[in-house]
């Protein structure tokens, strides 16, 4: 070591505080993101062995009714959730950013369902929404509007589990929308009141710009997580009542794990990623017409 | 536009305005942190209830006769306390796998001067896009060759590495200035030690909130433990209340009770690192 020159040590030293990670990197993610392409192309029960089969299993998804069924749950679960939870995120971040008392219970109570294992969270949902001894019935029947079905209709249980969903997350984008108010300078706030602008020009002139790199950031983040929505579909209604929430990654599941058709899972893993990516790479091009840097 | 002049009249005015608009806050913020909040009281109030009384006294938080009974009962139904002691094992060591091997890389990244650096940090980058439903499948098949099923290592062992948490602190790391490394040097001291000396030391918040995302992800993840794990003894939290969930005949006050006490470790977690939790959210903007 003492013989070599300072920039060969430094290049060892690099590798070397690199490794640990590296080998993670490659056996965790490398491999498995190459491998999921590869028995995507096979028929693969883990029994016998991985049978070549081409494009079949992707073949076979188009005429999937499941498959299309699963995707539009998938759609229908993002389209909804992702502006709800965006939108009522940031009116509350408003509301947040100003001197008020308590801003610390507020934050911590906005918080709280976030940190919380989603598995709890529906059970205690679940219970809520139960048609017999469920809370929300309860007070439905009271005032002789109920009971309602809630989950245990096809029509109404994806619209239940959106409204836990989102529930669910506006206290994650509420406190990155806090930050990015937080950066927005006070003089520009200043500079519009002199000006003579009312509250809604002031939204629309100067915070909606100013946070608009916030909003793109938030919106990408929580568009690639309610793809992947899946805990609070099974444990509140396991993708029933007539798979109205079933969505794509519990397919995954379900195919892999319980029918033991790797490939197939496989090719559904990557067309949910193909979407991610065509959704992200969309978003990223149309951001240019709306995000202000 | 009229040059506006301040009148007393205007100028109360406008303070009523100000005392309007704050009303109104409250009433949101009052309202929405009551959405929020009140599904965790009832379900600490079903969890006190008998099975019956959850039907016949629905609306009052308190119960007519307190079954505190049911936080023992629900150790009797389902080993409750191993699915504790999975959950921790496997989050502590996560943690602490991913804080030293982020952080080293990391270091790298940020610090050292190598071949391929670029190159290798880009493809970090690109799989933070990888939806983790993608590794699913072939880690699975890889831990059923290592034969790893049912063993709790096929938690660790991947959650001991993250491409996201590597991306984290080397964005902190080059924060730091470097004239208290050269300092360092001039001092003798080698990578290593201007590592563990200097850096960590100073990156103290962002191991922090690293830390404490990888506790969050790992104590609530249920996919996972799902596909990995099936004996009862080897169960996480979520996997065993999700199962319980399963076994008996919707007990809703029991449910409620295992509910509640599964939420309660990260709930005061949570409360007593609340500063940071929000900050570090703030800071890195994501979870995972």
């Amino acid at each position: 070591m003492k013989s070599k020159t300072p920039a060969a040590q430094e290049a060892m030293a690099g590798y070397l505080f690199l490794t640990p990670n590296l080998i993670g990197f490659l056996v965790f993610f490398v491999f498995p993101v190459l491998g999921s392409l590869w028995v995507s192309f096979n028929d693969w029960n883990l029994l016998t062995p991985p049978a070549f089969i081409g494009a079949k299993n992707y073949q076979t998804l188009l005429t999937d009714n499941l498959f299309w069924q699963t995707l539009w749950n998938t759609f229908y679960f993002s389209v909804c959730s992702v502006p709800l939870s965006i939108g009522l995120s940031l009116v509350l971040a408003i509301f947040l950013n100003q001197k008020i008392h308590g801003i610390n219970f507020f934050r911590a109570a906005f918080f709280l369902p976030t940190i919380c294992s989603v598995v709890s969270i529906a059970l205690i949902w679940q219970w809520l929404f139960d048609f017999q001894t469920g809370l929300i019935n309860h007070v439905l029947s009271f005032i002789k509007l109920g009971p309602f079905p809630w989950i245990n209709s096809p029509a109404w249980a994806m619209p239940s589990v959106i409204m836990v969903a989102v529930w669910r997350n506006i206290g994650l984008n509420m406190v990155i929308f806090l930050a990015g108010l937080q950066g927005v300078p006070a003089e520009m706030y200043e500079a519009a009141k002199i000006d003579g602008a009312n509250a809604w020009k002031m939204f629309w002139n100067v915070t909606w710009p100013m946070v608009s790199p916030t909003t793109f950031f938030v919106t990408v983040t929580s568009m690639i997580n309610s793809f992947q929505v899946f805990d609070v579909t099974t444990v509140m209604t396991n993708g029933g009542p007539a798979n109205a929430t079933n969505t794509l990654v519990m397919l995954i599941y379900q195919h892999a794990f319980q029918f033991f058709r790797m490939g197939y899972a496989s090719g559904i893993a990557y067309i949910l990623f193909g979407i991610v990516l065509i959704l992200t790479i969309v978003q990223t091009v149309s951001s240019k017409r709306w995000v202000h840097y | 536009m009229a040059v506006k002049t301040v009148t007393p009249a205007g100028y109360d005015a406008r303070q009523q305005l100000a005392r309007l608009r704050k009303i109104i806050a409250y009433l949101v913020l009052g309202i929405g942190s009551m959405i929020m909040i009140l599904p965790f009281i009832w379900a600490v109030g079903a969890s006190l209830k008998t099975y019956s009384e959850i039907f016949t006294n629905p609306y009052s938080l308190f119960p007519k006769r307190w079954m505190f009974g049911n936080y023992l009962q629900v150790f009797k139904v389902v080993p409750f306390h191993l699915y504790f002691l999975n959950t921790l094992k496997i989050t502590f060591f996560s943690v602490l796998g991913t804080l030293i091997t982020c952080a080293v890389a990391a270091y790298s990244f940020a610090r050292l001067r190598f071949p391929g650096r670029e190159q290798i940090f880009m493809a970090y980058l690109a799989t933070l896009m990888v939806p983790r439903q993608v590794t699913l499948i072939p880690t699975f098949i890889l831990m059923k060759w290592l034969g790893l099923l049912d063993n709790h290592l096929s938690l660790i062992l991947p959650g001991m590495f993250s491409a996201y948490g590597t991306f984290l602190l080397r964005q902190f790391f080059l924060t730091i200035p470097h004239e208290l490394e050269e300092a360092a040097i001039i001092d003798g001291c080698g990578f290593f030690r201007r590592f563990s000396l200097i850096i960590i030391p100073l990156a103290k918040p962002a191991l922090a909130t690293l830390a404490i995302f990888t506790m969050m992800n790992q104590w609530n993840d249920f996919l996972y433990p799902m596909v990995f794990l099936n004996s009862e003894q080897n169960r996480t939290l979520t996997l065993g209340l999700s199962i319980f969930r399963g076994d008996v005949d919707v007990q809703w006050n029991l449910l409620m009770t295992a509910a509640t006490l599964s939420l309660v470790p990260v709930v005061a977690a949570f409360l007593s690192a609340q500063r940071f939790f929000v900050e570090g959210i703030a800071m890195t903007g994501l979870k995972g």
